[in-house]
């Protein structure tokens, strides 16, 4: 019992919560994003597994974390060009596209690991971490929190620039108008298409950020299906949180807790058997859902085409 | 920023706009002159709103051109008509309810940070003009019909504008709403800007326009200058208005003609029968519902509608009419309160069985509820009566007795369709609503609840659908009307009721001249010092 | 009778539309392939051999059995617009039943008898577990799609709680259940190798397409997927509805999977799901909502399934490049909807409600296991 409240473990149990939380926060908030301009990204998981796969193999071959990162934006958001053309320049449905992307995302970063990788299994190693003079001296706090590699901190950055943009910036109201009501953007003059696109983009971005944490710091390593429903608890979270990227940050922080206390009730002697763990944050999440059936708004203009002039 | 009026004249020569089976705009030219009130009167479906969409930049025609000053222009998107100072206030809302009245304001606005200062002085401005106050920060959900046009208006006229454009604004408003945006467009007016006041009432184009064009099956049928109509009194101006609409037919049409073009305070005719003496068909005793929270709820309703009898209902869109109608059909349920049909208790009971009791609903939402687009005309008359004999025969479809019946109807009621097999949601929005009637009016009906029943339709069908419910009621049938159009509610009605926020708040007979008035005295006295 | 009007030239317009994007599919695939260093002739002539010569359509046949009656299972939500994505969670629920419960029954009474009951139980307890979706989407409105997936989630990980535990065979150390023998396992039909689960299959299709299509409790599946608002109108029960269709629907899916145990697997093992749902789900849309329409297409998946998997090891490919071809095929299914619409190629695949609702896939917690 002494085991569990030793500052070490401690420090340990806060480092994995963030490491944990950090991949669905990246995804949620890009989710967030693309919600609020009326997009549904159901091909989520796909993208977060590209961007993983991307991020694994750039680093794999470059040596750099920071590279590994940039590529898995960049994968993510050249696996969001399905939706970029077909939805929203064309107008076919959301909802079947994203279907598709994800079971190719799944299919080809499956293939192609298991095709250059699995004879030769890697293991990235460890992040350099940045050391922050003062506060990560603090007890116990201090090294989970304040000792995390210089992209965790960039990431933060990113976040809560976004958070910003979205509520103080002219872009960000075109962003939410385009899912509340997309027929006023139009009528204002503003281009419902140019601003969904930009959406698509950033949440391509985020979401193969989302994936590249995954493999390169949380887990350090890339295997078939790495993401396990990942991306659709943040599609949960951002239905839930109602465009509040404050909100999905402290989900998400929640449901590191969820997934960090398996192995910290195994040090006490609970041994709870690893499919509970796995389906705890999913009996969470239904159990929210009852209990705040109604709370899960979503903007008005989620999943429709616009039509200018449409009856 | 203040405003600045261009004296451009803009002109429309030849617009010619068609779709798939109807030209909308033939061939129509105007100019639109600043410091002028134009006024577009035509009857729903004439072309009015696709010229104004011309103007908007939501579509291109096909021929003709804009001009402003005498230059060429190509409005080729709502963008372009914003830059060219065209502000358009459409029928139903542009804004978006989950934003500020401020948020609303700076959509579109070029820059990266939103300026929240500049708006607010810029509103400011605006509000000033117009004569109102807006307190930009609130929700725009939450404020009346009447404000949130006065803050569209305000963003129509954001970027500095010669051209204000008001497509049927006073549809939807109170008579006291409609005095204030009256002083608005004066105010307007006086700064040196264009407006241009599209509207189906003639009482309307007299009363605030100061030229009039007159618009007929995509045609401009007529014009009348700014000297004439100066020089006309309200009776000659409406003659010479029914003259450019209805040409050679106006002793045809006669004085229904000019009643539903809106000339004149309807009256009814009486009708001498003792309605005291019938036996109460519908009665309603302090019922209260309870939907799913998204509309006004009923609040302690009580009335009775007798045999024979048509009860109105008078009052702002979106106090509680969607939730009385839907009460009474037995689609929301009632919280409390008893609802009783010839004496019985059927507050519990649901849909189907009071349709077998004889009460029916034409329901507003002709487009998504009363009709499926996706289905036939023949299905969608019997649609209300599945599983039942002759239509059903132990679960299977009879097709040649639904084909029998949903001929007989389409005959008997003018359905306009190619066959009893097309779809239904491609059909004019008159045929649309002669399906509801036929399918509701018949078969038994003995009480029909209509909400909204001539929105939005053209003067021919109109006058159908009135006649269609006063023959009901003439054989022994009754009817809830609700509605938003007073002259309506005049025309038809036994009596009507005013209902504000769910609750009924005053009770007029309908006996002569003055009705209007106490409705309208009601309907203000109920909002007057909120909203 | 009601929605659609089939001249002959429409038939042949909907079956190109039907036809074409599959074809689109498998030359991207092909291309694919070569780009990431593999042969399609390769694997396209492995999936003919393994998937249909000598036995091996036998084995193509019996795949279509669960296929097929998860694809019924699908297409009765769907019709109703209600997105039932649990599919994987429910099937293995149906399998648990048969490969755990299963056992225990065949050891007390007959055969036939046993069989029966665990089918009940297997459908009982598909339909129990879309009760909460269900409640919730009728009452409050919440989305399916995500209720639905949740609960999938959690079956898996109910499922592997009871592999792993109570109905584990202790007489081997993998975590299964244990095996069921030969005598007690659905009987072929005489003279192949193909179970009875595949007649069944096919008389469900007939059925369901009866239902559905003829009778009024189709038309007020079909009011419902058009329009709630229209079916309240109208006085259907939109509870009733939620509840019944998404039990029927789940209930299916489970019987897919006692069915799958009873006649081919014999047993199962913990973190084991075959993701038939995924696969199916583009062949139910490309079928239109119509289960004898979907015969075919699942018939075709089926080949390329039983063929693929072999041929894919062949061919240097991982059998997860399935997964590929499936979601090109849903792709170019919306490709050439797009281009069917500029020329007005006959019928589209999608409801008019489909544009503007709200759909999901699926999502699993298990690694699939090769099959």
């Amino acid at each position: 019992m002494s085991d569990m409240l030793s500052a070490a473990f401690i420090t340990v149990f806060i480092a994995t919560v963030i490491s944990q939380a950090m991949p669905l926060m990246l995804a949620a908030v890009g989710e967030t994003i693309g919600e609020q301009a009326g997009i549904l990204n159901l091909g989520i998981e796909g993208v977060m597994l590209v961007g993983a796969y991307a991020g694994f193999v750039a680093t794999l071959i470059s040596g750099s974390f920071w590279i590994g990162m940039l590529a898995g934006a960049l994968g993510g958001v050249a696996a969001n060009l399905a939706m970029l053309v077909l939805n929203v320049s064309l107008g076919l449905n959301q909802i079947v596209i994203g279907l598709a992307v994800t079971l190719i995302g799944e299919g080809i970063t499956t293939v192609l690991y298991l095709q250059n990788y699995s004879k030769s299994p890697a293991s990235l190693g460890q992040q350099p971490k940045l050391l922050i003079p003062g506060l990560g001296d603090i007890p116990v706090v201090g090294p989970a929190v304040f000792q995390q590699s210089g992209i965790f901190w960039i990431l933060i950055l990113l976040i809560l620039g976004l958070a910003f943009v979205l509520a103080r910036t002219t872009w960000g109201l075109s962003t939410r108008s385009a899912g509340q009501k997309p027929s006023s953007l139009d009528a204002a003059g503003g281009s419902v298409i140019r601003t969904r696109s930009i959406a698509v983009v950033v949440n391509g971005m985020l979401v193969g950020l989302g994936g590249a944490y995954l493999s390169l710091l949380t887990t350090a390593t890339f295997s078939p299906f790495l993401t396990n429903g990942l991306g659709f608890i943040a599609i949960v979270i951002t239905m839930l949180s109602r465009g509040r990227i404050l909100v999905v940050m402290i989900t998400s922080l929640v449901y590191g807790l969820t997934v960090a206390i398996g192995p910290a009730l195994q040090l006490i002697g609970f041994t709870v058997p690893a499919d509970i763990i796995k389906m705890l944050p999913f009996i969470i999440v239904i159990l929210m859902l009852i209990i705040f059936a109604r709370s899960s708004v979503v903007p008005p203009a989620l999943g429709t085409t616009y039509i200018r002039g449409a009856r | 920023m203040t405003t600045t009026a261009s004296s451009d004249v803009i002109s429309l020569r030849g617009i010619t706009k068609a779709f798939p089976g109807v030209v909308a705009n033939n061939n129509v030219s105007l100019d639109i002159v600043s410091g002028q009130v134009h006024c577009l009167l035509g009857e729903n479906g004439a072309g009015k709103s696709t010229l104004i969409s011309i103007l908007a930049g939501m579509q291109r025609p096909d021929s003709g051109t804009v001009s402003i000053g005498g230059v060429p222009v190509d409005i080729s998107s709502p963008k372009v008509a914003v830059d060219l100072g065209i502000g358009v206030v459409h029928q139903h809302s542009t804004l978006v309810p989950a934003f500020t009245v401020l948020e609303n304001l700076m959509l579109g606005e070029s820059g990266v940070m939103l300026d929240k200062t500049r708006a607010k002085q810029r509103l400011e401005e605006l509000a000033d003009l117009l004569g109102v106050r807006i307190d930009p920060y609130a929700l725009t959900s939450d404020l009346g019909l009447g404000q949130q046009q006065q803050v569209e208006i305000a963003k129509a006229m954001w970027k500095g504008s010669r051209l204000l454009v008001l497509d049927e604004p006073t549809s939807m408003l109170t008579p006291q709403a409609i005095a204030h945006l009256g002083t608005s467009i004066e105010r307007v007016k006086a700064r040196g800007l264009a407006v241009m006041l599209v509207t189906h009432k003639l009482r309307e184009a007299y009363a605030m326009g100061d030229c009039v064009t007159i618009l007929r099956d995509g045609r401009s049928v007529g014009h009348i200058t700014v000297d004439e109509l100066a020089s006309y009194s309200e009776q000659k101006a409406q003659d010479k208005i029914l003259a450019a609409m209805f040409g050679d037919n106006l002793a045809s049409v006669g004085d229904v003609a000019s009643e539903l073009a809106g000339a004149a305070e309807a009256t009814r005719e009486m009708r001498t029968f003792a309605l005291e003496s019938r036996p109460i068909r519908l009665e309603l005793r302090g019922v209260s519902s309870r939907g799913s929270g998204r509309d006004i709820e009923a609040d302690d309703i009580s009335f009775t509608v007798r045999e024979g009898e048509i009860l109105g209902i008078a009052g702002i869109d979106g106090h509680g009419q969607g939730a009385l109608s839907e009460l009474v059909a037995g689609q929301r349920l009632a919280s409390s309160g008893t609802v009783l049909f010839d004496g019985v208790d059927i507050t519990r009971i649901g849909v189907r069985s009071r349709q077998q009791l004889g009460v029916r609903y034409v329901t507003d939402d002709r487009l998504h509820e009363g009709t499926i687009g996706s289905m036939s005309v023949a299905l969608n008359l019997v649609i209300k009566r599945i599983g039942e004999h002759p239509f059903w025969r132990a679960g299977r479809i009879q097709p040649k007795a639904v084909d029998v019946e949903a001929e007989r109807l389409i005959d008997e009621y003018d359905i306009r369709t190619p066959s009893p097999d097309t779809r239904a949601g491609t059909l004019s929005g008159g045929n649309i609503q002669k399906i509801l009637l036929a399918r509701e009016l018949t078969n038994g009906a003995r009480f029909v609840v209509v909400n909204k029943p001539t929105y939005g339709l053209d003067l021919k069908t109109v006058h159908l659908v009135r006649q269609l419910l006063i023959d009901f009621t003439a054989h022994g049938g009754s009817v809830l009307l609700l509605s938003t159009d007073l002259d309506e509610l005049i025309e038809l009605s036994d009596r009507v009721e005013v209902i504000s926020r769910g609750r009924l708040v005053g009770s007029v007979v309908n006996d002569g001249v003055g009705t209007a008035e106490k409705v309208g005295q009601y309907m203000t006295g109920a909002i007057e010092g909120t909203r | 009778m009601n929605t659609d009007t089939n001249a002959a030239g429409g038939i042949f317009q909907g079956f190109v539309r039907s036809v074409v994007p599959v074809l689109l599919a498998l030359v991207v695939s092909g291309l694919i392939m070569l780009a990431i260093g593999s042969s399609p002739t390769d694997f396209f002539a492995g999936v003919w051999k393994y998937g249909l010569t000598g036995n091996n359509w036998q084995r193509s046949l019996a795949l279509m059995s669960p296929l097929l009656i998860v694809a019924v299972g699908l297409i009765v939500a769907f019709r109703g617009q209600l997105w039932n994505l649990g599919y994987n969670g429910q099937y293995l629920l149906g399998a648990v039943v048969a490969s755990g419960l299963g056992p225990i029954l065949f050891g007390v009474m007959p055969t036939a008898l046993a069989t029966i009951v665990v089918f009940i139980v297997a459908v009982l307890a598909g339909a129990v577990w879309s009760l909460i979706p269900a409640i919730l989407k009728a009452h409050y409105g919440t989305n399916e799609i995500i209720t639905s997936l949740v609960m999938s989630f959690i079956a898996v990980g109910v499922v592997n709680l009871l592999i792993k535990g109570v109905f584990k065979d202790p007489k081997v150390t993998t975590p299964q259940t244990q095996v069921i023998s030969d005598d007690n396992l659905l009987p072929f039909i005489p003279g192949t190798q193909i179970h009875i689960g595949f007649v069944i299959a096919i008389l469900l299709a007939v059925v369901a397409q009866f239902v559905l299509t003829r009778t009024s409790f189709g038309l007020r599946v079909d009011i419902f997927g058009a329009s709630p608002k229209a079916a309240r109108h109208v006085g259907l029960n939109s509870t009733w509805m939620v509840i019944l269709l998404f039990a029927i629907s789940s209930g299916l899916i489970a019987f897919a999977g006692s069915i799958d145990i009873l006649g081919q697997f014999s047993y199962q093992r913990a973190d084991w799901s075959p993701r038939y749902g995924d696969a199916v789900m583009p062949l139910v849309f490309l079928a239109r909502f119509r289960p004898v329409a979907a015969i075919p297409f699942v018939g075709f998946y089926a080949v390329l399934a039983t063929g693929g998997t072999l041929a894919a090891q062949q061919a240097g490919l991982n059998v997860d490049f399935l997964l590929v071809i499936v979601g090109l095929i849903l792709l170019s299914m919306t490709i050439t909807e797009y281009i069917g619409d500029r020329r007005r190629l006959g019928q589209s695949y999608l409801s008019p409600g489909l544009r503007s609702s709200l759909l999901r896939p699926f999502r699993n917690g298990s690694q699939r296991m090769s099959v």
